[in-house]
This record gives structure tokens, sequence and C-alpha cells, in this order.
């Protein structure tokens, strides 16, 4: 699992292990001889575990539920071989509290091993996040089939637009709360290359975010395809925010329908989307184009972070798995008054958020309804779930308007 | 398991892209700098990327000059050199790298100063700030070492008497009551907003260990961990600038010696004056000004020269980044490093006694060229 990639040079390392790497003493007299060590080499740490714990106890998110002083002392002097230490994945936790009604995951990976290296703290938050998935215990089914979706042609007098969005990492650089300016640079070109390999329908161009015209700027603002420098505190405290905005970019294709992120979240964010309701195209679209960009990657030796327990591996541990949001824009001005609409929501495994993205409120009644789940299913079930889901909300709208009275449905198993 | 190559990355893969920015470290950090410098650490492990990120996120402006860097802990100082002298030079009015400053606590040297005409001087304020030798700074600092930090000024400040006497109040556990009094009082200091010091990590496990101390006359006041270890202001109404700076300094030399009791000294060299987490701040740290109403002086179409000639700046009575409301500015020495904090809080003084003297004659509709200045 660990890469045989190697780096010189450190970025953010915080003070860590062992020995000091270098000579001399390190107190007074600086100015008599160069008291410098060899970037990247490990410093003693002054100060015990319990002196460095963080106080949590105004915080509600997960990472702060399960970092035990016990468990901070055990890992606090563990780093990944990049040099990713607990502090620095933490910090973002410790920096934003949370919110007493909505719990924040509190932590990111730097890299791969982190995942691997603060197993004793990623596998109970994920367990939390994920509906009990137990990493240690399960495998992550990953299916990329359109195939065999049945289905998924919604009535577009409700549904105005179908999305489907995930995230790849690549193996072997360092994720956006670590990588260096260089790694960085890496992704993009990587990412970049494969996709000017694409062609037919997906054959596109790349806007780097650096090197973009004031045209081409207000062209992707239109198309709301352009994305900003992070505000958000969860992102900017993990550190993801840094030299912003190198080696970033966005790409898409000439029919505007599947469009790349590069390195703002994560190394890539792909993204198929149209107007109206064909999802079942949408999805095919997603699946062609994420299998075509994974061939051209490995082409150039280059592949995709993906293991059996976790799926894709992202930053943020809440989009492990498949990292999949399947979605729909929904006129439902009925069925959104009535007071049993959260109910049925949570019954068919969907969330619904406002047309504006996670934080927003619905407006004229048109809804963002999406997956909730994201690990331990495959991406077939989970966009079979949407669809499903959708034409059960639609049914009950039509019913509400002819008078008829709506059933709340059985639950879908969620277990894990 | 793909087939990566080993990747050596080199210098010029990791060198930032400046080309956009107006800062002191983009006008200074060339590549072949930029290869040498990333070879090295200071001992506590802080490194080039965390040293100038503040400089790389943020572009600057093309008015002002930011300067782009930050220190992680004292030897950064030592360590980035050959970065850091052409930016002190060029920030600090030409001060060589062989340069010696001046450091002078005594405010019997002051002259004059008491008698600012409180008609015009409607307050008067001197702060600075101190680093705790062998402590990382707040860009680097642990939550160890900043709890260390904290622990070890209440217990300084806590032995202060007469009338230094005073109180700690934690951000953390203060309570609502205590909190508006000290927004009341124009004390209580807040997270961070700005990007520049954010992306220097400085706000990271806010607010942990951070906390205001201030005097039962609030007249003193410390803010511990917010931008440095520690920054000292002593303030108060009216044009008494002599006695403000009385007070700063024997409270300064009594919190200094109280530190050494407990076997600490503030960071200080010969070269670099106190030693703080901003190279704008080095030298005396210290900024003294008073607020002053000079509606007429202020539109007088030489006013930016008189300012320029006297080493003196104006800022709105908010702050740095405020303008100036109802005829009032603040107005400060412009250098730290180089002078004295006699002579730095002199030139405030005769500074503000001449501008006052401009004023008076303006409202009486005089000429005040005779009183034009030399450059300082």
């Amino acid at each position: 699992m660990a890469s045989t990639f190697s780096r010189i040079l450190s970025s953010k390392r915080s003070i860590g292990i062992l020995s000091l790497v270098g000579a001399g003493s390190l107190t007074t007299g600086f100015f008599l001889n160069r008291e410098y060590v060899s970037a990247g080499s490990l410093v003693k740490r002054q100060y015990p575990a319990s002196a460095e714990y963080p106080d949590l106890r105004k915080h509600n998110n997960c990472m702060a539920s399960h970092l035990t002083p016990a468990l901070y002392a055990k890992m606090c002097n563990k780093s990944t071989p990049n040099g990713f230490t607990l502090d620095e994945a933490i910090q973002t936790g410790v920096d934003n509290p949370g919110h007493p009604f909505i719990k924040t995951v509190g932590m990111v990976a730097g890299d791969e091993e982190s995942y691997e290296v603060f197993a004793d703290l990623f596998d109970p938050v994920i367990k939390e996040r994920h509906n009990g998935y137990d990493p240690k215990a399960r495998t992550h089914p990953t299916d990329l089939d359109a195939r065999k979706i049945r289905g998924g042609q919604f009535d577009e007098r409700y549904v105005l637009s179908s999305r489907v969005r995930t995230g790849r990492s690549i193996r072997g650089l360092s994720l956006p709360p670590a990588c260096t300016r260089a790694e960085r640079r890496e992704v993009e070109r990587v990412v970049a290359d494969a996709l000017n390999g694409l062609e037919g329908e997906l054959k596109g161009q790349y806007y780097s975010l650096t090197q973009m015209t004031e045209q081409q700027q207000q062209q992707l603002i239109d198309d709301h395809f352009l994305f900003d420098k992070p505000v958000s505190p969860l992102l900017t405290c993990a550190g993801m925010a840094r030299d912003w905005p190198d080696a970033r970019g966005i790409w898409h294709n000439n029919e505007k329908t599947f469009l790349v992120w590069i390195n703002e979240e994560d190394h890539t964010r792909v993204i198929s989307m149209e107007k109206g309701g064909n999802m079942k195209r949408v999805f095919e679209r997603f699946c062609f184009g994420l299998k075509e960009v994974e061939r051209l990657i490995m082409e150039k030796g280059w592949e995709f972070m993906w293991n059996e327990r976790l799926g894709y591996i992202l930053t943020c541990p809440s989009n492990l798995g498949t990292g999949l949001r399947a979605g729909v824009h929904i006129k439902l001005p009925r069925l959104s008054k009535d007071p049993r609409f959260s109910k049925i929501l949570d019954n068919l495994r969907l969330q619904k958020r406002g047309t504006g993205g996670v934080d927003t409120a619905a407006v004229g009644s048109i809804f963002d309804i999406s997956n909730l789940d994201r690990l331990g299913k495959s991406e077939v079930e989970l966009v079979q779930t949407v669809i499903d889901g959708v034409n059960y909300l639609i049914d009950c709208e039509k019913r509400l308007e002819r008078g008829q009275d709506i059933r709340i449905p059985p639950p879908i198993s969620q277990s894990n | 398991m793909a087939k990566l190559k080993i990747k050596k990355l080199c210098a010029e893969k990791e060198y930032p892209d400046l080309s956009q920015h107006s800062n002191h470290m983009a006008k200074v950090l060339t590549k072949d700098m930029y290869k040498t410098l990333r070879e090295h650490s200071t001992p506590n492990g802080f490194a080039i990327d965390g040293f100038m990120q503040a400089g790389v996120y943020n572009l600057g402006h093309p008015f002002i000059m930011t300067v782009g860097c930050v220190a992680g802990d004292e030897e950064t100082y030592e360590v980035f050199k050959e970065l850091l002298d052409p930016v002190i030079e060029d920030r600090h009015g030409g001060y060589k790298p062989t340069d010696k400053h001046k450091t002078d606590l005594n405010p019997e040297h002051l002259k004059g100063g008491d008698d600012l005409d409180p008609n015009y001087v409607l307050s008067s304020r001197v702060r600075t700030g101190r680093s705790i030798r062998g402590f990382c700074l707040p860009p680097h600092c642990s939550r160890g070492e900043r709890r260390g930090i904290e622990k070890l000024s209440i217990e300084a400040l806590s032995a202060l008497d007469g009338d230094l006497k005073g109180k700690y109040y934690a951000l953390k556990n203060m309570t609502e009551q205590e909190q508006q009094q000290l927004i009341d009082d124009h004390f209580l200091f807040d997270k961070p907003v700005s990007p520049l010091l954010l992306a220097s990590g400085m706000a990271r496990d806010w607010p942990d260990a951070r906390g205001i101390w201030h005097n039962d006359n609030k007249t003193f006041l410390v803010w511990i961990n917010e931008e440095d270890h520690l920054r000292v202001i002593s303030m108060q109404k009216g044009g008494n600038m002599r006695e403000v700076f009385t007070r700063f300094c024997t409270g300064l030399t009594k919190i200094e010696s109280l530190f050494k009791q407990k076997g600490h000294e503030f960071m200080w060299n010969e070269h670099l004056g106190y030693v703080l987490t901003c190279p704008s701040n080095l030298g005396t740290g210290l900024r003294g000004g008073v607020h002053v109403k000079l509606p007429n002086v202020s539109k007088h179409d030489k006013f930016g020269e008189i300012l320029k000639r006297l080493r003196l700046q104006k800022r709105g009575t908010g702050g740095v980044d405020t303008a100036a409301v109802g005829g009032v500015f603040d107005i400060s020495n412009a250098d730290r490093l180089g002078f004295s904090e006699v002579e730095l809080v002199q030139m405030v003084v005769d500074g503000v006694k001449l501008l006052v003297e401009m004023e008076k004659r303006l409202e009486k509709g005089q000429s005040i060229d005779d009183l034009m200045p030399a450059q300082k």
C-alpha cells in the first residue's frame, strides 16, 4: 500500500517524532553558527501528548466524538510516509467546533496512507458517518456498469435537470491538504493530459484558473461552472486553499455535459449533467467518461486511489466509497408542504437541498434531491435508489394534484 | 500498482508563481534563492513553504506593500537571512545587515510629551510586542507551546502591583458579561479574519490559550497569543503621552524581570532588536500614536509631505485599514527598526505638537509655510 514515491522536502511538517537530524546546540548563540537542519528532518516533541491534546469540549463533529486523550497520545507521534501528521489531519475539526444540529466530519486525509496510519481514528469516524460501515469487516462494491440501470427517464414537467458527481484521486500524489506545489501541478498535468485524449461527445478544453481570459471567465460564470477560492473555514483550515490559484482549473466538453474540476477540494471532481430528466443518459456518460479517463491515465503509468475496504479514496471521509452524489432539480410544490415530506425522503435514503447547493434554501418549490449514502453501496445501487425515489416523489406530487392521498414508503434497508 | 517513477521534485517544479504578486517576499525570492533555502529548515522544523505561504496566497496590493513572509521561531531570521536581509532593508528604510539596533526604554530620556493640547489630542497610546525565547511563534507553535506561553504570561502578569495590578480573561472561559465589558472598552480581540494572518497559520486552534489581560484602571493591556506571543499596550484619554510612555516602559521592564525570575527572556538581539512574528515589527515593534483632530491640516495639500518629513503615518481611528471620521486621525510613527523606543516616541510627541500648532494657525486663516519641517 505504501507508495514508492519519495520526496525531499517538507511542506507543512509539524513537530513530529524522534531524534534530531543534524548537530549542534539549539539554544542561544545562533548567530555564531548556522543553526539549521535539512528540511524534512523530524523534530523532537517538547511537550507530552496530554499538553498537546486539543480542547474539544465545545465541539460537535465526528472527530471530536472519537478522539480521546488516549487515542491522541497513541497516534500523535505517527506520520504517514509523506510526513502528514495527526495534528494536520484534525486541524479543521479543532478550528471548527461545528453546529449543534449539523455534524461535520472534522478531519481530512493528506494522502492515501492517512487512512491506514490513522485508522484508529478514521475507522470509528467512518463508521459513524456511513451508517455503521466497518472498514475492518466490510468490502465496498464498485459498479460503474450503467446498463444495469432500470428506468431513469423522469417526467420533465417536474424534473428540470439531472446530475451525477464524484471525485477521483491520483495514486502516489498527496491530497489537497498536504500536497506541495509541485505535486499539485503534477496532478493538473496528468489529468489535463488525459482529458485532452477524450473524443467524440466528450471532446473538450481545459481552462486553468491562472491563465483564463476575462471572456473565458465570464463564460464559465454564466454556465455556472466556475469555482472560486474556498471561503469555507472547513476547507481553509485544512490547508486546501494554499497557493491559490496555482494548478487549479476547470475542464469541460464542448457540449457542456461533462465537467472536471482540478485541485479544488479533491484532485478531481467529475460531473455529468444535463437539463431535463434523462438520468440514465447522464449516468451512462458519467461511467463512460470516468472509465475513459482511467484508461488514459493508466496508459501513462498512473492510477486512481482505490481499495477494497474504502472504495475510491478522497480527501474527506464523507466522500469515501463511491464519492457519488446523484441528484435532480425537481418541482414539488405540494409534496414539499406536506408534513410527511421529510419522513418520505428519509425512508427513500434521499436528502433535500436548495438549488444553490448544500447550504441553500429551496426557491419556488424547486429542490435538489439526491442520495444520502456514499459508502457500502455501489454507484449503480445508489443511482437506482435516486431513480426509484424520485419517481416515487413525482407520483406523490401527482396524487396530491388529483386530491389523492399519499403514503410514506417503507424504509429502504440502510444497515451496513 | 502503477509503475510510478520515483520523482525527485526539483526546485523549478516547486517554485511558486509570483508573477501577479506585489509584496516584499515576492520581490526578492528568485528561483535560485528558493532552491537554496528550501533545503533547510529551522531546528523546530519550520521550512520555506510555511514561511512564505502568506505571500504566495495573498497577492498584495499595488499601493500597499505587505511583507509576505512570517517567522515561525527565532531561528527563522537566521535560516532565511538571505531572503530576509533585503526584505528588511526595503521595509525598514535601508536598514543594513550590519546595522545595530538601539533599545532604549528609559522614559526619563523623553523630552516633554506631557502637554499635548487635549482640545485636539483625544487619546494617546503606545503598543509593542514581545516574544518568549525558546518557544515557537504563532505561525508554528503547537498547542502545548501556546498553552505554555499563556501560563507563563499569566504568572508574570499576576505579579504586577500598584496601578498595574490587573486580571486575565481567557478567550474560551469568559462570561457573557465579561465579554460585553471588554467589547465596550474596545479591548476584545477576535479571531483573525485577515487572509494575511490566516494563511500563516496563526489562527489555528482558536480560541485555545488566547486571552486578554488588563489592569484595573484599563490603561495597560496585554494580548496573549494573537499575532504575537504578547502585545503590550499602554493608553489613556487626552494628550499626556509622557505618562503613557512611562507606564509602558515601567510595565514592560517589570514584566521582563518577572519572566527572567522564571528563567525566561524575551527574544532580542543586537541586530534586529525585539524579534516578532512579522518582519515589519522588528526592532522596537513600537507604534506610538494619538487620536488627534486635524480637520484643516488634513485638507492642506502638503499634509502628506509634512507627515513624511516628520516620519509619521496617518490612519483612520478604526485602525490600519480605516478612513478618518470627522477630521480625527490616528497619527503614529512610521518606523520600527533602526530607532530606539525613546527616539520614536519623541518623533510622535514633537511631530504631533507641530501638527496641532499648524491646525491652530489654519483655523485662524494664517499660513503655515514657516512651520514646514525639514526631513527627519
